[in-house]
């Protein structure tokens, strides 16, 4: 037994330094793409946020803060981008999440044919985000649109939908309420691993389906909803092609999301500098967002072990 | 309440959500098939009193439907050939060789996966036009190649993870080297896990609109979606065209999430299973 142990021991240390060299071979496409593509261009980004660079302009001049001064105390569209974009992604995270455990828990009910109503649900999905848009238009126009048809059967007042200052951002919720059902199959999957044997404790004890959902659920699949809370925010914060496809930003700015403005600032306005810095702003309100959560994880998610 | 009629009851939320969400495609489909004038009318009708299916065919008159999707499809087998391939050799990797900083860079993988694009997307871009790579569909296809992204790589990862050791140390002891227990042992095991990316990377890069749109000016060059959105410019009260258009870009979607549900389900599954 010993001496097998021992020719095993040897084998595996002759094979550590093989599989340092093997690891970092097969690895090296990630590595290589992370300096290439994320690491080289932050720290470019970063310089290039403190500069008055542009593609055209050859120059390439130092300004400082120059930029993020003008950004935080002169930029209207700045300060109206942020508060279009945290409303976008507070009210459509919130109202997604709520929508797909609703959608996850009808799904997990044992009745037939819900293999049907997955596809059903997973479908909007699936549709190309430029032809969604295209089609939400047209479902979203005032005159000739399915949505004031529905409205109208029900006799109630027409809406301008996205064409409007006011419901522009509700509009686009409800858009991203209809392809909830990626999220909802997240919630699915962790849904399918409760332990049945805490909702038959609850059960015994007297308690009902709120009792089950409240204590059980919720609590088991905590760490699927922190998961979908950030990847849904950190998703949300990045909209883009709502924006530059149906509104162009408008009615009004209602809809200028920050995206939007980098990309205007960066490939229209030719403002890479300025842009860059508009990124890094992105960047830093992104992470400091994602950390707080992080940080009031610990109080209400719960990891299998903590059971 | 008897246990049948809560189940009784549970149909009525699944059938009403499964209208909401079927609903929008029946518009689609129908509009895509009606005339300029029916498609005006209000209160709409749901369906076209002629089915006009040379809509579709109109589509391909006014733009360039065929170069669209050839480009498309230019950029599309290569990026999903590079992200297998890739994401493959670095799932592999974390989940199975021991190198040094293993965790350090598996820790930045992941976290890539939340940073925002827009903080690399302008040196990226301004590396690309110096390169002469701008309307060419090298910044669009040479990334897949460097590990196709956190996901991905995570997503093998996973799959690695659950093939059982021993098979490593029995083709060790009998004196495999790691390429070989590689492509002999685990690639076999990992062909679903392929699947499932494979099928993710056509979905994303399909779908995709913001690279394309960035890199892509010259119109020889567009792809699909760019396609789109060029017709939505010009013909924008020709709803039919325009819901044409978007069924025939909806519908290989589509088709491909049918062939392919299985795995699009066993690859949202897994990424639940991360969090613990």
């Amino acid at each position: 037994m010993s001496l097998h142990r021992n020719k095993q021991k040897r084998v595996w240390t002759a094979d550590d330094k093989n599989q340092n060299l093997m690891g970092y071979l097969f690895a090296s496409p990630a590595i290589l793409g992370l300096v290439i593509f994320t690491i080289l261009p932050m720290i470019a980004s970063l310089f290039l946020s403190f500069t008055d660079y542009s593609v055209l302009n050859l120059h390439l001049h130092w300004v400082g803060t120059q930029n993020y001064t003008h950004i935080f105390f002169n930029d209207i569209f700045f300060r109206k981008s942020l508060l279009v974009t945290f409303t976008y992604a507070i009210g459509s995270t919130a109202a997604t999440l709520v929508a797909a455990l609703i959608l996850a828990l009808l799904m997990n009910a044992k009745v037939r044919g819900q293999s049907i109503f997955r596809t059903l649900f997973y479908l909007p999905v699936i549709v190309p985000a430029i032809a969604s848009n295209i089609l939400w238009m047209w479902l979203f126009n005032p005159d000739f649109g399915l949505l004031n048809a529905i409205l109208r059967f029900f006799g109630l007042p027409k809406s301008n939908w996205v064409f409007d200052e006011k419901t522009a951002i509700p509009s686009l919720i409800l858009m991203a309420v209809w392809a909830c059902g990626g999220t909802a199959l997240i919630f699915l999957a962790g849904l399918q691993d409760v332990p049945e044997t805490l909702l038959e404790d609850v059960e015994v004890e007297g308690g009902n389906w709120w009792d089950k959902f409240v204590h059980v659920i919720i609590p088991s699949i905590s760490p699927i909803i922190f998961f979908n809370l950030i990847m849904g925010l950190i998703g949300s914060f990045q909209t883009f092609t709502q924006a530059y496809v149906m509104t162009n930003g408008g009615p009004n700015n209602a809809t200028l999301f920050y995206s939007l403005l980098i990309y205007r600032e960066a490939f229209q306005d030719n403002q890479m500098g300025y842009a860059s810095a508009l990124a890094w702003i992105l960047f830093v309100i992104i992470g400091i967002f994602t950390l707080f959560i992080f940080r009031t994880a610990k109080s209400w998610v719960f990891y299998g072990s903590d059971k | 309440m008897s246990k049948k009629k809560i189940k009784m009851m549970t149909y009525i939320p699944l059938v009403f959500i499964g209208i909401i969400s079927i609903v929008p495609f029946l518009w689609l489909v129908r509009s895509a098939l009606m005339n300029n004038t029916e498609i005006f009318e209000f209160p709409p009708k749901m369906i076209p009193t002629k089915w006009l299916w040379s809509n579709f065919s109109e589509v391909f008159k006014v733009i360039d439907f065929k170069t669209y999707l050839l480009n498309t499809f230019i950029i599309i087998v290569p990026v999903i050939i590079g992200t297998v391939v890739t994401s493959c050799m670095c799932g592999y990797a974390f989940a199975r060789l021991n190198f040094k900083y293993k965790n350090f860079w598996f820790a930045i993988v992941i976290a890539t996966m939340m940073l925002p694009s827009a903080v690399t997307l302008i040196p990226t871009f301004i590396m690309w036009s110096k390169l002469g790579a701008v309307n060419t569909f090298w910044p669009l296809i040479l990334p897949a190649f460097f590990g196709g992204g956190g996901f991905n790589i995570f997503l093998m990862r996973q799959f690695f993870t659950a093939i059982p050791e021993e098979l490593d140390e029995a083709a060790i002891l009998d004196g495999a080297t790691r390429f070989q227990i590689f492509w002999k042992i685990m690639l076999p095991l990992v062909k679903p896990a392929m699947l499932v990316v494979g099928f993710f990377t056509f979905m994303n890069t399909w779908n995709d609109f913001f690279n394309p749109l960035i890199y892509l000016n010259d119109p020889k060059k567009q792809t699909l979606a760019l396609g789109l959105l060029q017709l939505q410019g010009s013909y924008s009260s020709e709803w039919n065209l325009l819901m044409a258009a978007s069924t025939l870009m909806t519908i290989p979607a589509v088709i491909i999430f049918f062939f392919g549900q299985k795995y699009f389900i066993q690859g949202i599954s897994l990424t639940s299973g991360s969090k613990s």
